[in-house]
């Protein structure tokens, strides 16, 4: 900090699993902002094997572009002093393959769920889960355990005063497997116990001498009510002592940054988070990158991450193609190209990771493939983000009806306020109605939606910012990184192409005014700025929901963006039609309403 | 702006190759330092701990976890025969004893008052690893392994399956640009590793499984025959442990794609020696690359390489298109303008301009090429 205890410059840097981002924000007139960003290649791997080089060059790149001194050799420079030095540095990571855990409970759907959902929410990859009834016999779970080496285990199991055998039977399969760190053979496996209280003492005995045991407070002390965060702290605080410590250069990294290393998904997570509870909204937003995609979403206060570890746009495309099937992504291309030629180039860009779309036809292939990929993270994100399972509810006679249940996804696309995207091929698409294309037909959002994209993917270092000086991480998350794109208007529903759907009405800033009839089947785009608002009459068709309940018409208040304000007629559930020459007619229609690529 | 660079595959002609041999957890290495071996010499073995059975004795008998102790006739460390008594009751008057045999051979590791179970671990299964390419023994790794150095040429390419296998490199074809079909492959080509040229067709790969030729390195593979090949459409680019006879090695990528002379032309000059080649590969953080070693006997070493090429692109750089709408193209570069340019995807990427060989000129990402390393 300066010597007034003002913080006026600050750098972060994200290293990820190939590039290492640096950003440089600094107060001007009063408010914090994004000054410039710069990248390097991470250096975890040989010939280097030092994470401090990759960041090095990514500060340096910030230097250049801004003319910031902040590096005197290979120190960051404390406190700021004019265009000299930072008050702040801090760092998130998800290099050398992130953080990678195995959960353990009682039952699958309970404990070991409520394990596997703090685990995410710390920014973990969860490798397995492990349950005393998933159906593997015991030597097969200890196999797992064996073959998979996890950084970490988290252990938990039993409500407090519950069972204590379930969760002893699992402590013993953990000690059979005597299982192995991931990263440095000479020190012990973390093991977090989270479970039963009362099984305490019979788990340090069987683990004590074989596992660097720590216990934190059950994770689910009662049924009806889960208590994540004391596990979570205690992740984020191994990662830091036996994770990033073994791997090359982070000993020294860590003895450079102004607060705790984060894993990056953990920082995305709680920047979403507090997006959601500033602003009291429901908010989904995705991350897509090379080798995963990762979900988030805050529903009815709720906070959820998931993690499709084999879903991305580089490492994992051929994944994609395999979990979607050809068909699938071939749906969203609006030309022809034989099965052969679509399959040897996915495979192409899976084992030349790096290279970049360079024709047209090509980055339109690369968009299909990115909506199959979001549509496939987020059913992966409804199945996970459910009310707390095993909990008795009273019911009335209509609830016992609707057939509602403990268990039941949180997700409620009606209510969604905000979609997020961030990721390469969202932030860096070349025209943003591309982005906001993607986002629409991956997740299909309903009723009213605010679209944005993370300009430049620098969610990760807000999120650890937010955690020692939110003042600068809110302002500069609401100037510079989020770019507004528009907002969806998405009536439920399906019928005929050409049939009515819903009436719109509104006078835009410029003075026109709109009273369209909109049918069924359509996209519509109208102009409408990003700091701009506009009131809108909607009257849905008989038999469609805009957000008010089926036929019924409401008014409100839309904002703009770069795209603008969207209509999106095509029905929900979305088809789309099974006849190749008329599926291509309106992927071209729908793309010509948006002007998402340049006319051939 | 930081240094960019597009690093290539290795193609050494002549370099030093050095292997490090580990045993998955400690054991015993079994050669000495200076020490030459063949590929298929031991160098290191060890005893993988025995699987673990779990039996619970206390509800197969009805009794209470705290109980197991009285009945119990083995105790932890004890050896136990596969049907022998773990544990018996008393039965009445010595009479209506109920026992509880071991379901495996092995030794009696842990006992619970808790669970009721009996742990038994089942005796370790030994692992050999060998030298995987004919060399000398550089250095010990105590009781992990060794390091095995030899001197000879060294492909790397870039994606493979299969794992190790040696044999005498055989060429198939006449020239890189010709595929390898079924018409090509014969009984003689039985423990060879087969180099073919632009492709491999089915037909070609299923009669090189059939005459148990050792591996194939070729240009390109369709990947619906890859599809075929493994049962399963690939997903993540980790291989190496599929149970294949025949290892296969692609130099280029997927479809047909004329293999780079240089390749083609070292392997030519390297027919009817023996070589070692790995088809596993790996295409995340820790980047593996399959491999073909050709030890060469003795003879300094004209080239020592290091792990890596950080060399830049320069004008002149001789390089390969690696996508479309160029993909497989070989040129050279004509201009490396520092300005970020619109692509036709309207991409703002960092270029360079080729003269491809036939004389055509273009405007590329630098990200969609790779260095051909002369």
């Amino acid at each position: 900090m300066s010597e007034n205890g003002k913080i006026n410059a600050i750098v972060a840097t994200d290293c990820g699993s190939t590039t290492t981002k640096a950003i440089l924000i600094k107060l001007v007139d009063g408010e914090y902002r994004l000054i410039v960003r710069g990248e390097a290649p991470t250096t975890v791997e040989a010939p280097f094997e030092d994470v401090t080089r990759g960041v090095l060059n990514a500060i340096r790149e910030v230097e250049e572009l801004s003319g910031h001194e902040i590096l005197d050799g290979e120190e960051v420079i404390h406190p700021n002093d004019g265009m000299r030095g930072v008050d702040l540095y801090l760092s998130t990571s998800s290099a050398g393959g992130g953080l990678q855990m195995m959960v353990a409970g009682v039952v699958k759907s309970m404990t070991a769920e409520s394990a596997e959902r703090a685990a995410l929410g710390a920014g973990s990859i969860v490798m397995d889960v492990l349950a005393s009834n998933d159906g593997r016999l015991p030597h097969e779970q200890i196999e797992r355990i064996r073959h998979l080496r996890p950084d970490m285990i988290l252990l938990s199991g039993g409500i407090d005063g519950g069972t204590i055998t379930h969760v002893v039977e699992l402590g013993q399969i953990i000690s059979a497997a005597d299982p192995k760190a991931r990263l440095g053979a000479g020190y012990n496996l973390p093991v977090i116990y989270a479970g039963n209280k009362d099984a305490r003492e019979e788990v340090v005995k069987l683990l004590e001498n074989k596992t660097s045991l720590y216990q934190v407070d059950n994770l689910r002390p009662v049924l009806e009510r889960e208590n994540l965060g004391p596990a979570r702290d205690k992740i984020h605080d191994l990662f830091m002592e036996h994770v990033m410590a073994q791997a090359p250069g982070y000993s020294k990294l860590m003895g450079w940054t102004d607060a705790p290393i984060m894993p990056t998904p953990g920082a995305v997570g709680s920047m979403i988070e507090a997006i959601a509870n500033r602003h009291d909204i429901e908010v989904l937003g995705v991350d897509i990158g090379g080798a995963t995609t990762d979900v988030f979403s805050v529903f009815q206060k709720t906070f959820n991450r998931t993690v499709s570890a084999n879903l991305g746009m580089s490492y994992s495309i051929s994944n994609v193609l395999a979990e979607a099937g050809i068909d699938n992504v071939m749906r969203w291309v609006p030309f022809k190209l034989p099965e052969l030629a679509v399959r040897n180039r996915i495979k192409n860009k899976m084992i030349r990771p790096t290279t970049v779309p360079q024709a047209l036809d090509d980055l339109k292939m690369e968009q299909a493939i990115a909506r199959e990929a979001l549509r496939l993270a987020f059913e992966q994100h409804k199945n996970f983000a459910v009310s707390l399972k095993g909990v008795q509810q009273e019911r009335t006679i209509s609830e016992a009806f609707s057939q509602s249940a403990s268990g039941e996804t949180l997700v409620n696309m009606m209510d969604l306020d905000l979609l997020v995207g961030s990721g390469g091929v969202l932030s860096h698409a070349p025209r943003r109605q591309q982005a906001a294309m993607m986002l629409i037909d991956g997740f299909l959002p309903e009723g009213i939606t605010r679209l944005a994209v993370d300009s430049i993917f620098m969610m990760p270092q807000l999120g650890v910012l937010a955690e020692v000086h939110e003042r600068s991480a809110t302002e500069v998350f609401e100037k510079d990184c989020l770019i507004h794109l528009g907002t969806l208007v998405a009536p439920v529903g399906t019928g005929q192409e050409g049939k009515p759907c819903i009436k719109f009405e509104t006078t835009l800033p410029d003075g026109t005014v709109v009273n369209e009839d909109i049918p069924f089947g359509e996209m519509k785009v109208y102009p409408l700025g990003i700091d701009e608002t506009v009131s809108v009459k909607v009257t849905p068709a008989r038999g469609f929901d805009a957000g008010a309940g089926p036929g019924k018409p409401f008014e409100s208040t839309l904002s703009g963006g770069v795209v603008g304000l969207i209509v999106d007629t095509r029905g929900r559930p979305f088809n789309l039609p099974t006849d190749e020459s008329e599926r291509v007619r309106r992927l071209d229609k729908w793309a010509a309403a948006f002007d998402a690529y340049p006319s051939a | 702006m930081a240094h960019a660079y597009t690093p290539g595959l290795r193609v050494s002609e002549k370099t030093v190759i050095r292997k490090e041999r580990r045993l998955p957890i400690k054991g015993e290495v079994v050669v000495a330092k200076g020490d030459r071996v063949t590929s298929d010499s031991v160098v290191a073995r060890t005893h993988l701990p025995g699987n673990v059975q779990l039996v619970n004795v206390a509800s197969k008998l009805g009794l209470p976890p705290e109980d197991l102790p009285s009945v119990m006739q083995k105790k932890d460390g004890d050896p136990i025969e596969k049907g022998e008594a773990l544990a018996i009751t008393q039965g009445f008057f010595g009479f209506f004893k109920s026992k509880v045999p071991s379901p495996c051979e092995g030794t009696v590791e842990s006992i619970s008052t808790v669970t009721g179970q009996v742990i038994l671990r089942e005796p370790p299964s030994p692992i050999e690893i060998d030298a995987y390419i004919d060399g000398e023994i550089v250095e010990i790794l105590p009781e992990e392994g060794v390091v095995v150095e030899a001197t000879g040429s060294f492909i790397q390419g870039i994606f493979g399956v299969g794992g190790e296998k040696t044999g005498e490199i055989a060429v198939a074809v006449d020239g890189p640009g010709q595929p390898l079909d079924e018409s090509l492959i014969t009984e003689a080509h039985k423990g060879k590793i087969i180099v073919g040229g632009s492709h491999v067709t089915w037909g070609g790969l299923q009669k090189a499984m059939e005459v148990g030729a050792a591996g194939i390195v070729v240009g390109g593979f369709d990947d619906p025959d890859l599809k075929r090949l493994l049962g399963k459409d690939l997903g993540v680019a980790i291989t190496g442990h599929e149970d294949l006879a025949t290892a296969l090695i692609l130099t280029e990528g997927f479809g047909e794609m004329a293999m780079a002379h240089g390749t083609f032309d070292l392997l030519k000059s390297r027919e009817g020696r023996k070589a070692s080649i790995n088809g596993a590969t790996q295409i995340r953080a820790g980047v593996i690359r399959p491999e073909i070693v050709i030890p060469l006997e003795g003879g300094a070493v004209d080239v020592h390489e290091g792990e890596g090429s950080t060399t830049g692109l320069e004008i002149g750089s001789l390089i390969r298109a690696i996508r479309e709408p160029h993909f497989g193209s070989l040129g050279k570069v004509t201009d490396l303008p520092n300005e970020l340019q619109k692509m036709e995807s309207e991409s703002m990427v960092r270029v360079l301009m080729v003269e491809f060989e036939d004389g055509e000129q273009a405007l590329l990402p630098r990200a969609n090429v790779e260095m051909i390393e002369e």
